[in-house]
């Protein structure tokens, strides 16, 4: 099982070890400095790394590399899936993770990781038991337990970790109940050149922040289930009653959770929000290019589509930019060689005057034409619109007798969403 | 306030500090010093002196510090084995305390504690929580018993924990269950074949109520546990799979996985006309597509895992090539294994959007996955024939952006191409030779050379471009200059008149200025066989080559199988049987796919096999890696450097049989036959087929010839009665014999005349020491004295118990004849072939396990001429003397026989013999092995 954890910065600091089995030295390292020495950048680090004794598992989140030692056959997804919920509760519980607030919390982070595993098998990974016996900082518990020299450990057996609920604890009250559901979509896509879809998929989650009295029950449907036919649940939702019923039913964890993740795949139509023309072009002599970006609405079912940026990975040969936007902002980082290009909101009435972004671009002098294409990025926002077309029926509650407050929010993002040039 | 507080230091020396601090009377003060010095430690400081202070602090109410403390000693309990005992007591009575969370944190830290001692007074606390009232306590002493395991296996042993353990299965909370399953799997990794999870239908049922229950962590380790599970029939598999289906809905990746592995491999048994067959196909297909839409470390095992599964189960993913192509941000590593499973989902219906794709690609920045982009067009044209044409003209768009490396990878590709179609696409040449002063890759360079030697009739300046290659000769790497030697043969015997004087100065480099043993070799041979037989040197250097194979790097189907058993492990990442890397693997189990229920025939119908496999095609043999692959050599690669030698001293037995053995039997035996001549086979086996060219080749095409002319019902092959013994030797005793296997049993057929005056009696026959312990099995039965100048035949039984001793050559035999007269001794030769076992068939599986074990310079390889049998006959034939045609397959209108050989004493020869219809010759690949 996992034998070791060492958390790196992206500078190649170790900052960090723990061991769960015997001590194994951090002279192991170096096969992963040599590894990431190799990549270039960190995101391209292998994630399994293979030594004459061990196998380095590791991910990259926050800027920090998670590095697990392990020494016998261990599925390395189970390894990466702890890792990255070893990043998910430090994010819960200092609110980012970054390896300052890790070096400010190391008493926490020494205990939180004693307890998420136990002879490198996973003991407590669920955040709300977690939080029963070891309670997050805040600064006025640590003024409270300056001064009644109370500790920020649980001195009870967490009620969640027996019993077939292992989410929710138990005698959890509020005086407002309330349960909201955020249902995300994030596009996918690969346009070409001309405009055309390549490959276009949803990832959709469905998001809750339920903070209800006692043991309840809920039931949420949909008015088009037939919609998900990829779906991954919580661990409370009851399968069986979703292959039967297509309804989701749970006794939900406390707090924020996510209650599902779906997938919309690329064999059904995934509409397309926006409209990009584009064309980029270095010429042979001169040093010299061209740009020119038009960004319209297309398919927002009403909506209006907002926070549009533009994000453009110039070739290393491009030296400066001098573009004219006729809506929004724009921005050329000679270093990074990003162009960014901050539209804001697409009018979807003032069909005439799309914003366009055009103008020339400068290149290194005597340097030969650049070979690749950039491609660009787009994000987007619409809010009240899953673009997938989903829609949450009703919830329903049983088991206790109050009457919650509950509430549905839709929005659609741009996840990685590419137009090739 | 935070923690980093616990940082500073001070100018009166930290260590000594913390000391008054830890000693001091507030608790509170005490608190905050066992965090400075845990957090001084977490950085890696060494603060082991204070242990004595630290471990003082131990016997407290407050559960904060006792973590602390505890934290403390599992870090330094090691370097202070004596101090550590201190604790005992605490720890002990901590396991007795009411508070089930004290009680579970006191036997969990004591198994941290990893001090010989300690384990001693850590038994019967651990023995009392695991029969614990609380499951909480049970279930953490259940991961302490294989902490203790890995400290002291024997005393874990010994105190009957594995037991306990083995029951806690079968507990009521399934969190127990899980964490009895994960300690129970670790343990048995160090032992192979304890037996520990005894899986039987009772407990496969109760980890499947307990997997509905239990955490994630506890989902994965049961259904890893599942995995090795192999269901009586398919109606309980069905009932498996059913139940771990819906585990394809988790959020955690790793659970998904693990359930597919259980899935992938109960699937085996169930029969294909099953509806329910079918259902499951397709739930498999979404839940591997989310795995993509996850982190990119996750994807990428998750990709590595689909590689296989692609290979094994084509159907699942064949409409999914979208959710492959590549995004310009995803890391290199999960590019580079996108684009290998595009290619293995490439097909007629999608070659389109692929190449599209692709050629996007071979645009991009990062050099690699260009590179690899290229390639990738090349396996498509291979794999995908209607695409040939669009591929290459591809492939010449990328050569005219004149970017360098794309270049150099299209001409390696387009090499490939060639081989795949010849004369189809060879006006393409003449760009090609626009290209080659750019080339300054091996790889590339030697692709090129390659091209202008095999198509040198049709490039009117062949030799000027190859002589402008052999200026900087000594410069070129081994790769190029092998292909270059090779080339310029080619083009002297394609245009003799005008390139003598090259292919003499290459041979001359080749052979005299070069370091290099290939080179050298390969050299020479060529050199005598263009000064001996023209004729013959033009057979076999512009002999027609094998065509390349489509599925070129595909997974060799027995370690598919294997793997397919390994999905989610790190096996599945590597690609590799777990044997071949987990340190520390004593004997890791070679696990196989489950019979397909129906296929009752197992091992006896090579038809059906035992893999299940039945919709791949007949054979399983590798398509090119092993096999083809040395053949392939012949012009491309580096030479293999594998010389098979004749010599007859080779220092193993099983060399022997090889080198001097058989080929001493295949010759020296029945040799001379004139209508057998010898051929060559690989460039690299020349120098053996030269030296013994007339005797290679002669024992099986005997077999062949005698039993095919005739029409003898086929079965052992008998050669005449040949003079062992003359009368002027042996005092008028004339002794002529042979050599049969009849039903099992060794014979030796003699036929004894008296050519003198007197009569002869009191016979007796003994053998000395030979190489396969052969032994006459009775006394020689002449009951009737021999009178003058009468004949009789006596045939004697022989068996292979008898002392061994290596003879020279190997198949010789001494033989002492003693009869009232004199004794007297002769030699004789018997055909290796009476020692070929009836159980000679090897299981297909093991056939291909152990043709690739068998290394490579245990392979010889000959050729059989002037056979006029099929394949088929060949294959009856043969059998009748016990060489066993384990597969057949067809390539390229020639039929592959993949046969083996057991001897007596155990050695097993392997051969795969390629018979061209039409084609009166045959060439045998053999490999061999020693079972001892």
């Amino acid at each position: 099982m996992i034998h070791s954890l060492f958390l790196i910065n992206n500078v190649g600091d170790l900052f960090l070890e723990k061991h769960w089995k015997s001590v194994i030295s951090r002279s192991v390292c170096d096969y992963f400095f040599e590894a990431r020495e190799k990549a270039g950048e960190p995101d391209n680090v292998p994630p399994v790394i293979r030594t004459p004794h061990h196998y380095l598992i590791n991910i990259y989140r926050d800027k920090i590399f998670f590095v697990s030692v392990i020494q016998t056959e261990v599925p390395p997804l189970f390894v990466i899936e702890f890792l990255h919920r070893v990043a998910e509760t430090f994010q819960d519980y200092f609110g980012e993770c970054s390896e300052t607030t890790i070096k400010e919390n190391m008493v926490i982070v020494y205990e939180l990781l004693e307890e998420m595993l136990d002879n490198g098998f996973p003991l407590a990974t669920e955040s709300n038991i977690l939080k029963e016996l070891i309670r997050p900082p805040n600064i006025l518990r640590t003024m409270v337990n300056t001064i009644t020299g109370s500790s920020n450990v649980g001195e009870t057996l967490p009620t969640g970790q027996l019993s077939t609920i292992p989410w929710r604890r138990a005698g959890v009250k509020y005086t407002n109940n309330e349960a909201y559901f955020d249902v995300v979509e994030e596009i996918d896509a690969i346009l070409d050149k001309s405009g055309t879809t390549v490959f276009a998929e949803i990832q959709g989650v469905i998001d809750a922040c339920v903070k209800l009295s006692g043991m309840p029950d809920l039931t949420l449907s949909f008015m088009n289930p037939r919609l998900l036919d990829d779906v991954s649940f919580h661990p409370c939702v009851r399968y069986k009653r979703w292959e039967s019923e297509r309804v989701i039913s749970f006794i939900p964890p406390d707090g924020n959770f996510q209650l599902m993740s779906y997938h919309i795949s690329a064999q059904n139509l995934v509409a397309i929000p926006v409209y990009v023309k584009q064309n980029i072009s270095f010429f042979e002599s001169g040093s010299s290019g061209r740009l020119d970006i038009t960004v319209s609405p297309k398919q927002t079912m009403g909506k209006v589509v907002e926070c549009v940026v533009v994000t453009i990975h110039m070739p290393k040969v491009v030296l400066s930019a001098s573009l004219n936007a006729t809506q929004g902002t724009y921005k050329y980082d000679p270093l990074t060689k990003i162009l960014v290009w901050d539209i804001g909101k697409l009018n979807p009435q003032n069909t005439q005057k799309q914003p366009n972004l055009k103008g020339s671009l400068s290149l290194q002098s005597g340097a030969p034409k650049p070979e690749e294409n950039p491609s660009l990025n787009i994000d987007l926002k619409i809010q009240q619109l899953a673009i997938s077309g989903l829609k949450v029926n009703r919830l329903d509650m049983y088991g206790e007798k109050y009457k919650p407050f509950k509430g549905v929010k839709y929005v659609t993002k741009a996840g990685k969403f590419q137009v090739r040039t | 306030m935070t923690d980093s507080k616990y940082f500073t230091t001070t100018k009166k020396g930290e260590i000594f500090e913390l000391k008054a601090e830890l000693n001091s009377d507030k608790k509170e003060k005490k608190k905050e010093a066992v965090k400075k010095v845990i957090a001084s430690m977490t950085v890696g400081k060494d603060v082991s002196a204070l242990f004595p202070d630290v471990v003082n602090c131990m016997q407290t109410d407050n559960l904060e510090l006792k973590k602390l403390v505890y934290l403390y000693l599992m870090n330094y309990a090691k370097s202070q084995p004596d101090m550590a005992i201190m604790a005992v007591n605490t720890f002990v009575k901590d396991c007795e305390d009411p508070n089930p969370l004290i009680r579970a944190l006191a036997v969990r830290t004591m198994g941290c504690i990893r001090v010989d001692k300690i384990t001693e007074y850590l038994c019967e606390p651990l023995r009392k929580c695991l029969k614990d009232e609380d499951p909480y306590v049970r279930k953490t002493a259940a991961v302490c018993v294989a902490k203790l395991h890995d400290i002291n296996a024997q005393l874990v042993e010994d105190q009957g924990f594995l037991d306990t353990l083995k029951d806690l299965i079968s507990d009521s909370n399934p969190m127990v269950v899980a964490n009895a399953v994960a300690a129970l799997s670790e343990i048995a990794e160090s032992h192979p074949n304890s037996n520990l999870l005894d899986l039987n239908p009772q407990t496969i049922n109760k980890l499947l109520t307990a997997l509905n229950e239990c955490t994630e962590w506890g989902q994965i380790f049961i259904l890893d546990c599942l995995a090795n599970y192999t269901p009586r029939d398919d109606r309980e598999s069905q009932s498996i799979c059913e139940r771990v289906t819906p585990r394809l809905s988790h959020a955690n990746s790793a659970v998904v996985l693990s359930a597919v592995k259980v899935l992938m491999k109960f699937m085996e048994m169930l029969p294909k006309d099953l509806d329910y067959y079918g259902t499951l196909l397709k739930k498999l297909a979404p839940p591997l597509v989310t795995l993509l839409s996850a982190e990119p470390e996750l994807q990428y095992v998750a990709l590595r895992n689909i590689n296989l599964i692609v290979q094994k189960r084509p159907e699942i993913l064949k409409h999914e090539m979208k959710v492959f192509f590549v995004k310009y941000n995803d890391p290199i590593y999960v590019k580079l294994e996108k684009l290998d499973i595009m290619i293995r989902l490439a097909s007629q219906a999608n070659i389109a959007q692929v190449l599209a794709e692709l050629k996007e690609y071979a645009t991009e920045v990062d050099v690699d996955f260009v590179r690899k982009a290229v390639r990738a067009i090349g396996r498509c044209a291979i794999k995908v024939e209607q695409s040939a044409e669009r591929c290459v003209s591809t492939l010449l768009d990328l050569i005219q952006t004149k970017v360098n490396y794309v270049v150099q990878e299209a001409i390696v590709v387009i090499k490939d191409i060639f081989r795949k179609y010849p004369n189809k696409y060879e006006s393409v040449i003449a760009t090609l030779c626009e290209n080659l002063d750019s080339l300054d890759e091996p790889e590339a360079r030697a692709a090129m050379i390659w091209i202008v030697g095999e198509y040198a009739e049709r490039i009117d300046n062949a030799d000027e471009l190859l002589e402008s290659f052999l200026e900087g000769f000594h410069d070129e790497s081994t790769q190029v200059q092998l292909q270059l030697l090779t080339a310029i043969v080619k083009l002297f015997l394609k245009k003799p008149t005008e390139t003598q004087e090259l292919v003499q100065q290459v041979l001359s480099l080749a052979t005299q200025d070069s370091d290099n043993p290939d080179l050298r070799d390969r050299g020479y041979i060529y050199w005598r066989l263009l000064s001996t037989d023209p004729v013959a040197a033009k057979e076999v250097v512009l002999a027609e080559k094998p065509l390349i194979s489509e599925e070129t790097d595909l997974i060799e189907p027995t370690l598919l199988d294997e793997l397919i058993c390994h999905i989610g492990t790190l096996a599945s990442v590597y690609h590799k049987p777990p044997s071949a890397f987990v340190e520390g693997s004593r004997g890791v189990q070679h696990k196989r796919l489950p019979a397909r229920a129906g296929s009752g025939e197992s091992a006896e119908s090579p038809e059906v096999g035992q893999s299940g496999t039945s919709e791949a095609p007949p054979a399983v043999i590798p398509s090119q890696g092993d096999l083809l692959g040395d053949l392939l050599n012949l012009d491309l690669a580096p030479a293999t450097t594998t010389v098979p030698s004749v010599q007859p001293s080779m220092q193993m037995g099983a060399m022997d049989l090889l080198g001097g053995g058989l080929d001493s039997l295949l010759g020296g035996d029945i040799g001379g036959s004139p209508s057998m001549g010898a051929a060559l086979g690989a460039p690299a086996a020349m120098p053996a087929a030269l030296s013994n060219a007339p005797a290679v080749g002669g024992g099986l095409g005997d077999l062949f010839d005698l039993g095919g002319g005739v029409g003898m019902p086929t079965g052992f092959y008998v050669a005449p009665k040949t003079l062992f013994l003359p009368a002027m030797k042996a005092k008028g005793l004339e002794i002529s014999g042979t050599f049969a296997r009849r039903g099992g049993i060794i014979q030796m057929d003699l036929s004894l005349t008296n050519k003198a005056m007197s009569v002869m009696t009191d016979f007796a026959i003994q053998f000395n020491r030979n190489s396969f312990g052969l032994a006459p099995a009775g006394p020689l039965q002449v009951l009737t004295p021999l009178t003058p100048n009468q004949t009789i035949d006596v045939s004697l039984p022989l068996g292979t118990t008898g002392p061994v001793m290596k003879m020279e050559p190997l198949n010789n035999l001494q033989v002492a004849v003693k009869n009232n007269i004199d004794v007297f001794y002769f030699s004789c030769q018997y055909p290796l072939s009476l020692l070929f076992v009836e159980d000679g068939k090897m299981e297909r599986q093991v056939f291909l396990a152990t043709w690739k074990d068998i290394p490579n310079d245990n392979e010889a390889q000959f050729q059989i001429k002037d056979v006029h049998l099929n394949s088929d006959a060949a294959s009856n034939k043969l059998q009748g003397s016990n060489i066993f045609t384990i597969a057949k397959r067809t390539v390229d209108a020639q039929d592959m026989l993949y046969q083996s050989i057991k001897l007596t004493n155990g050695i097993w020869v392997l051969a795969e013999m390629r018979v061209q219809t039409g084609n009166p010759n045959y060439t045998v690949n053999r490999n061999k092995e020693s079972c001892q």
